[in-house]
């Protein structure tokens, strides 16, 4: 078991070295360049010039390239080319604030969607799980965008209930902060919840058509402990798979949420960063991204790995 | 509404640009509120157009979110009024020698920045000469013209020009041009003469401003702090405002304005001013190397429809060549050209041509709605016999790859303080962003020689004339002019349209304040 794990975390680290290559010549392939962002309309050939040799523009893309990724590697995320402040410093609170909405929207969400899928598992066929399923559907199908208008419509401009922006800053207090960053929260929640549940409920249904359930039901145990103690526990691994998905789009694919809220996270912070085509911001932040992403599918594989009976306990050879 | 006054203004034109200015600081302003300004509350803004690399470096500012935000910190040195006539700032008041070219200006007294130190002449040679030179300043191309910069006294400067320009002025009324003491490059903490000192700043976020009590500018200040808040997001902005979070926002979308002025707590302000929308031909090459090309395909085009379809009516029409109304230079007498097919295929055929063929390259980038503008210009062009194929390109990059490289192009203009500088921008042949390259010797000419003009009358009489030349010469299509627009809640005070940008000349902070 310590092989393949030590297995996934090889694997997780080559494809930070792919990801880093395809974030670089991504950013390459940007056309303009942050000289032409910096001075806009008011550039003339000379400034321009004269912008792009200040800058470093002018070496080529493998020089540019290894001096990035070498820095990198030693923690080194570059200047901001707009305004020569570290990037570190520029971006951390930011992914910290992107953390904190994906915690409380994860801290809802999973719960809620594991719980509902296992309910409408255990009530197969009921109007429960027929109600559960098309309230799902429905706001998975809602682009992210639609739904927080339409939140921020009733809730906010309508009854005045929440605030439109979720504006957070230094030291606001905590119940102020769950206030700001309630709708977009509850955004993310309506659109994760509806697959974690789907999942949650379509694995435990898979593992309920097994020969040792029927066992079970066979022994005359009722369907809520069989669900419970049978069928939900080796139902696991896929569901854990789902979350860590789902945590992943929680914290990399809020970009449309932060914008609809103006909430001050990474996607903003990337999104800012690409328009102003500074690329030490761009491709550090898209690093970040890549890196959640990895982590917690090797979290998620690793536990699937550590939950399965046959590789925690293997045969010995004989 | 009180836009319907802006319209006015270009006529009168009897103010000049040039020496004894300060007495028109004396005037009645006819846009000024009748209430008394009270003081206290906390303004809170929502303004687009910031990032999180934003500083007041003020040789970079090109958003509106630093722009807004370094007007409050810092003053200029000449401020554009709401009547588009160049008031003092820090300079006090000014002079020219015949010619035009030697400038006297004094340094207002009794001026502190907010570190204590007393504003004097070589705070202002420091700050201008950051966009001289080997600068990298965006504004160095307005400044380059300055070839001597010398102090006359502890609070008078001399100014020579390489060549005549009675505008100067005007000219030194862009944002660029600030103040900072002798010394000051600490750009992230800002120190300025302004109505608001910097409390704290999260660039492209946040930022608070507390009011300076010791500000020299009578009447203003009336807030005791400013909050702004970044919001690029347009639909964000306006949720903002309607759920009054913010008071104030800049920017309006042209298509939902109209639904908003119907929540009876705000006010839509509409600003006429120099923003105009441009197709741009690229002069040097067939077919638009032919004049008659050129009209044909400004007669190809129905205006009205583009203003009210595009703009939702909310601008001016535009007649190719880039002097708004309310410029006191403003040519009132130049007939309006109209969407005319018989005269487009006239001059189609005076080119030698039966029908035409052409792709327009644009996007959302040249300005908002432009590839709906593009659509719109396909059709009315069809009757003209104009066959225009659109070709629509990535909104990044657009600047840098499109604009002035393509044949036939879509772009925009903010609009300068004077008619000789937007003239001089677009249409002189020596400029850079001369963006339909057309050159023509006449209007070079005559562009220079009513710069150096300090007689109003002949200065009239020439503009008047260059604009006839570019609308009927030129390699734009300039169909209109859009106003800017800003929602702001009835609880701001003293809120009024201003020629220049968004949110009063984006000065709004130090002139506004909050009812009760």
């Amino acid at each position: 078991m310590i092989l393949m794990i030590l297995q996934r975390l090889g694997l997780g680290v080559l494809t930070l070295v792919l990801v880093s290559v395809l974030v670089f010549a991504g950013t390459e392939i940007l056309p303009g360049d942050v000289a032409a962002a910096i001075l806009g309309q008011n550039a003339t050939p000379e400034s321009l010039a004269a912008l792009r040799a200040d800058l470093g523009l002018n070496a080529g893309p493998f020089v540019r390239y290894f001096a990035w990724a070498g820095s990198v590697l030693q923690g080194d995320l570059g200047q901001s080319l707009a305004n020569r402040q570290p990037v570190a410093d520029l971006l951390w609170p930011r992914f910290w604030n992107t953390m904190a909405l994906a915690a409380y929207a994860a801290v809802i969400a999973v719960p809620l969607a594991v719980g509902l899928g296992i309910l409408s598992a255990a009530w197969r066929g009921s109007l429960f799980d027929r109600a559960a399923n098309v309230i799902a559907l429905a706001t998975v199908s809602l682009p992210e965008y639609f739904l927080g208008l339409l939140l921020i419509l009733f809730l906010s401009v309508q009854f005045g209930l929440l605030p439109s922006l979720a504006d957070t800053y230094a030291g606001m207090g905590f119940p102020a902060w769950l206030r700001a960053t309630t709708l977009p929260m509850l955004v993310l929640v309506l659109v994760t919840v509806a697959q974690i549940m789907r999942m949650t409920r379509t694995t435990v249904l898979a593992v309920m058509d097994q020969p040792y359930i029927e066992t079970a039901f066979l022994k005359g145990l009722k369907n809520g402990r069989v669900v419970l103690r049978h069928a939900a526990p080796n139902a696991i691994a896929p569901i854990v798979n789902v979350v860590a998905f789902n945590m992943a789009y929680l914290i990399a694919g809020v970009v449309l949420v932060e914008a609809i809220f103006n909430y001050n996270g990474l996607g903003r912070f990337m999104v800012d960063a690409v328009s102003k085509r500074d690329l030490p911001m761009v491709q550090a932040a898209a690093m970040v991204f890549a890196a959640v992403y990895v982590v917690l599918n090797m979290i998620a594989d690793i536990a699937a790995i550590a939950l399965n009976p046959r590789l925690r306990h293997p045969r010995v050879k004989g | 509404m009180t836009n319907s006054n802006n319209l006015l203004i270009g006529r009168r034109g009897l103010l000049a640009g040039a020496a004894g200015l300060s007495a028109l600081s004396l005037l009645p302003s006819r846009l000024r509120a009748q209430e008394t300004p009270r003081s206290g509350g906390v303004l809170r803004m929502g303004i687009g157009g910031g990032s999180t690399t934003d500083d007041f470096d003020i040789r970079k500012l090109n958003d509106w979110v630093p722009v807004n935000q370094a007007y409050m910190v810092m003053n200029g040195l000449v401020e554009i009024d709401a009547d588009n006539i160049a008031q003092p700032e820090l300079f006090e008041s000014w002079e020219a020698a015949e010619g035009a070219a030697e400038w006297i200006f004094n340094v207002r007294q009794g001026v502190t920045f907010h570190n204590g130190k007393v504003l004097s002449a070589d705070d202002v040679i420091y700050s201008l000469n950051l966009h001289r030179g080997d600068s990298t300043s965006a504004a160095r191309s307005i400044a380059s013209p300055i070839t001597g910069l010398e102090k006359l006294s502890d609070f008078q400067i001399k100014i020579t020009l390489a060549s005549g320009n009675a505008d100067l002025p005007y000219m030194l009324s862009d944002y660029h041009f600030l103040v900072v003491p002798e010394g000051f490059d600490d750009w992230s903490n800002p120190i300025g003469t302004g109505a608001f000192k910097l409390e704290s700043i999260e660039p492209g976020v946040r930022g608070r401003f507390t009011r300076n009590v010791d500000y020299w500018k009578p009447n203003t200040a009336h807030v005791d702090a400013v909050e702004v808040i970044v919001i690029n997001d347009i639909s964000a902005r306006t949720n903002a405002l309607m759920s009054g979070q913010v008071h104030a926002i800049n920017s309006l979308d042209f298509k939902t304005v109209n639904l908003l002025g119907r929540n009876p707590n705000l006010n839509i302000i509409r600003s006429s001013g120099g923003q105009h929308f441009t197709f741009l031909m690229d002069t040097r090459i067939a077919p638009f190397a032919d004049v008659n090309v050129r009209r044909a395909i400004k007669y190809g085009i129905d205006r009205e429809q583009l203003l009210q379809t595009a703009l939702l009516g909310f601008g001016q029409l535009g007649n190719d060549h880039p002097i708004p109304r309310t410029d006191r230079f403003y040519n009132s007498e130049l007939p309006q050209r109209a969407f005319d097919p018989d005269q487009a295929k006239f001059y189609l055929r005076e080119a030698g041509m039966e029908s035409l063929s052409l792709t327009l390259q644009t996007s959302d980038a040249a300005f908002p709605g432009a590839v709906d503008a593009a659509a719109i210009y396909r059709t009315s062009a069809a009757g003209a016999g104009i066959d225009v194929n659109i070709q629509r390109e990535p909104a990044d990059g657009y600047w840098d790859n499109v604009w002035m490289k393509a044949p036939f192009s879509m772009g925009y203009w903010g609009g300068r303080p004077t008619a000789d500088q937007m003239l001089t921008i677009a249409y002189s042949s020596a400029s850079a962003q001369n963006d339909s390259h057309w050159a023509n010797e006449r209007f070079d000419s005559l562009l220079v020689e009513a710069r150096a003009l300090l007689d109003e009358d002949k200065r009239r009489e020439i503009y008047w004339e260059l604009q006839q030349i570019v609308s009927d010469d030129g390699g734009v299509m300039i169909p209109m002019f859009g106003d800017y627009l800003d929602g702001v809640n009835k609880a701001v005070k003293g809120v009024t349209p201003h020629p220049m940008f968004n949110l009063m000349g984006a000065r709004m902070a130090e002139k506004v304040w909050l009812d009760a």
